[in-house]
């Protein structure tokens, strides 16, 4: 079916889906596990162990008394060895919890399927759960299912895009786990009176397509859109787009426009939470890249190191040059293999020094093939010369804050000029200056 | 931490599209027009392209230098504007003049202001301005094709005679056919209609350029030029306008400059627009034949203005208030 809504601009990068045909392997339970205390947006977690104490898989060991935050579990049963700060995957240093595993996997004795009767059951349940947004940012997903009493959703939108380049983990579980995706639509439906569910997947994905198509025709509040294969489609503004023709307005969240956004991965979680009642410990990582040997898509506990996971993907085929947690449109470079795996660790990508090295700027010649890239319309080319010439309070008249950071400017520029890298810290700046305004 | 990774903000991936290649694609795209200079005005052209091609490469690799600033000629665009500068300029213009146009254009013009991406106006465009003001004569001094010898008029300089009601004795009308192929006396590079719009769909086909200022450019002087037949409104002849002079060569390699043009499709429409209106007012009311440098260069100047005000909405933001 044809789209009636195509976003202007993105990119056509290149797919490399090399671990699309890759069946989800489980990782042998690692000795240790790293696990920190801020694994999505919002207040930190405080732990609730300390050295020495046992714990067991499911345990929770942080908490947070504040609302936008999600509880933390244990993903192996062990002894709790340190609680201090510890290298993230940010590159700072967050308070973290190592556990020395006892290869047991001795599951918690209070993990019990909850008990839900009604929405605000359901919604303490999803909390209860530790579920963070599984495919982008890692937002709190009860947050994200309780919006302002003003702002009635109509919407679920199901985020089966995964635009990325390398990025299989979703492709996966819509694969291995339809069922489980279905289930979690229909109770995220059921609970929260949503009238009906559009879930987008790209067409470079035909089998999972079909696959969900199928699976969805007996319930006709959801149905399964084919979206084109172009980044980034999946990310939030560009996807309610595409799939109801809605636009957030600037500065807005999908709930504005009577939406709710959930990845793939997160909506099977719900499903089995429900079901087992086994908080978030782990989950599917896409280890890839040019200098891995056996790319794979490989379970993991939450909190193994990534020298763990590309050990078991067979090791390096030569030294690695740069490591990302993500895709390499968005992703993150790490200063260290010995980070973990967080709950929204979709992919770790090894590269050598001629994929990962930072090209050398040329001189702007206005091609403008960033403004045509730019799926919210701005013109990137300005912003970059703005922030260079440090000119921050014009920034603003060239709506800095809408960027959504997606890199598509950067990608596209022939110049191999550092566009939207300087956005981000033009960005920084405009909500620095505006602060100090008020 | 003994493994050292490097590290740096995302995106970790770039297209293959570099500065370089684009200079390149400019630069075939200009190959059919060369080629076409060359068979009809001969070695002599050939001769003129070598040396503002050279000159102005040179005179980027002694700037740079001088100004002790990495080197730059490896990214073509001293390339192209020599090339480009040879083809709007007269088959036996003196090589001397020749040379000081490619330094005008890749020393005072690109250089001075800063390199790549920081001329206001297109340099061989500036250049050849400079050039028709200050030796007028050598500027419009023509040959005809195929044969060593001076031209009477071009197809413009016959319609400008034409418009001020002293036509030239004799003279004779050049045929549609002989304009498209460019058997007609002009500029190296401008004569062969045929051979830009070669290097127009190779432009196209290859998305360095949209069509939008090249059709809108040529479109507006058609229509104007059609409206504003000297025997009365709707009587002109828009073909013979679109294929006299530079227009073609204009529209398609020189108004599409990206250094100088803008950069969204709102304020490209409006420039090419400009650009059209200013030629038919200099080619019919001027007293020159030809408009299209200066048309050119004053939309180059206007730029950076009509940018400043054509700044798109983003998106989701239509409704924001101020």
């Amino acid at each position: 079916m044809p789209l009636k809504w195509v976003f202007h601009g993105g990119v056509s990068a290149p797919h490399r889906k090399n671990t699309a045909e890759s069946e989800t392997s489980v990782l042998d339970i690692p000795e240790k596990v790293v696990i920190p205390m801020v694994q999505h947006i919002g207040a930190p977690c405080t732990p609730t162990v300390k050295p020495g104490d046992t714990v067991k898989v499911g345990q929770k060991i942080g908490d947070s008394e504040a609302y936008v935050s999600a509880p933390i579990h244990s993903s192996v049963s062990g002894t709790v060895t340190r609680v201090e700060p510890m290298l993230f995957a940010g590159g700072n240093l967050v308070m973290s919890v190592e556990i020395k595993t006892d290869g047991k996997q001795e599951v918690y004795e209070g993990i019990s399927p909850p008990e839900i009767k009604n929405r605000e059951d359901f919604l303490k349940a999803v909390r209860s759960s530790g579920l963070v947004g599984l495919g982008g940012a890692g937002f709190p997903t009860h947050v994200k299912l309780n919006p302002p009493k003003d702002k009635v959703i109509d919407c679920l939108i199901v985020n089966g895009a995964e635009c990325e380049p390398y990025i299989t983990s979703d492709y996966r579980e819509m694969l291995e786990n339809p069922d489980g995706i279905i289930e979690g639509i229909k109770l995220v439906l059921d609970y929260l009176s949503i009238p009906k569910a559009i879930m987008g997947i790209e067409d470079n994905k035909p089998k999972a397509y079909k696959l969900l198509k199928e699976k969805a025709q007996n319930d006709n509040r959801i149905s399964v859109q084919s979206l084109r294969s172009r980044y980034p489609q999946g990310a939030e503004k560009t996807l309610v787009y595409a799939l109801t023709g809605r636009k957030i307005p600037s500065g807005k969240l999908p709930a504005d426009v009577g939406c709710v956004v959930l990845n793939v991965n997160t909506v099977a979680f719900i499903a089995s939470y429900v079901k087992t009642g086994m908080p978030l410990v782990q989950r599917r990582v896409t280890v890839d890249g040019p200098v891995v040997n056996q790319p794979k898509n490989v379970l993991a506990p939450i909190g193994t190191s990534l020298q763990t996971l590309f050990d078991f993907c067979g090791g390096f085929k030569s030294t690695p040059y740069k490591v990302l947690m993500g895709g390499p449109m968005m992703g993150i470079a790490q200063y260290s293999l010995e980070t973990s795996v967080i709950k929204n660790t979709n992919a770790i990508l090894a590269f050598d020094k001629k994929e990962g090295d930072l090209p050398s700027e040329w001189p702007c010649i206005r091609c403008g093939r960033c403004v045509e890239a730019c799926p919210m319309n701005l013109l990137p080319l300005e912003i970059n010369r703005l922030v260079l010439a440090n000119k921050i309070d014009e920034l603003e008249r060239y709506h800095i804050l809408d960027c959504i950071e997606c890199g598509s400017c950067s990608y596209s520029c022939p110049s191999k000029r550092h566009l939207v890298q300087s956005i981000r810290i033009g960005k920084d700046a405009v909500r620095r200056l505006k602060v100090n305004r008020n | 931490m003994e493994n050292r990774l490097f590290v740096c903000s995302s995106p970790h991936l770039r297209d293959n599209v570099t500065t370089q290649r684009l200079m390149l694609d400019v630069i075939i795209a200009l190959i059919p027009s060369t080629v076409a200079g060359i068979l009809f005005f001969g070695l002599r052209a050939a001769l003129v392209i070598a040396v503002t091609v050279s000159a102005s490469v040179l005179t980027e690799y002694l700037m740079r230098k001088g100004l002790k600033r990495e080197q730059t000629i490896s990214d073509l665009s001293a390339v192209v504007t020599g090339l480009l500068l040879a083809l709007n300029l007269p088959p036996s213009i003196p090589l001397w003049i020749a040379v000081v146009g490619a330094v005008i254009a890749t020393g005072l013009i690109k250089q001075l202001f800063g390199g790549l991406g920081q001329n206001f106006m297109n340099p061989a465009l500036g250049a050849r301005v400079i050039l028709v003001v200050a030796w007028a004569k050598h500027m419009t001094t023509w040959t005809e094709p195929f044969v060593d010898a001076v031209a009477s008029a071009t197809p413009l300089s016959l319609l400008d005679a034409t418009t001020t009601a002293t036509p030239v004795e004799g003279s004779v009308w050049y045929s549609y056919l002989d304009m498209f192929l460019g058997r007609v006396p002009g500029c190296i590079g401008e004569t062969s209609a045929l051979a830009i719009l070669l290097g127009f769909v190779y432009l196209l086909i290859r998305r360095v350029i949209t069509w939008h200022i090249p059709v809108i450019y040529t479109g507006t002087v058609a229509l104007l030029t059609w409206i504003l037949g000297t025997d009365g409104l709707f009587t002109g002849d828009p073909l013979y306008h679109v294929l006299a002079g530079g227009l073609l060569l204009g529209a398609v390699f020189m108004a599409t400059d990206y250094v100088t043009c803008p950069v969204t499709r709102k304020g490209q429409i409006i420039y090419a627009l400009g650009c059209g209106i200013l030629t038919v007012l200099f080619r019919l009311y001027g007293n020159m034949p030809e408009g299209v440098s200066f048309a050119i260069i004053l939309m180059n100047i206007v730029t950076p203005l009509i940018d400043r005000h054509t700044i798109p909405v983003a998106f989701g933001g239509e409704k924001r208030v101020g």
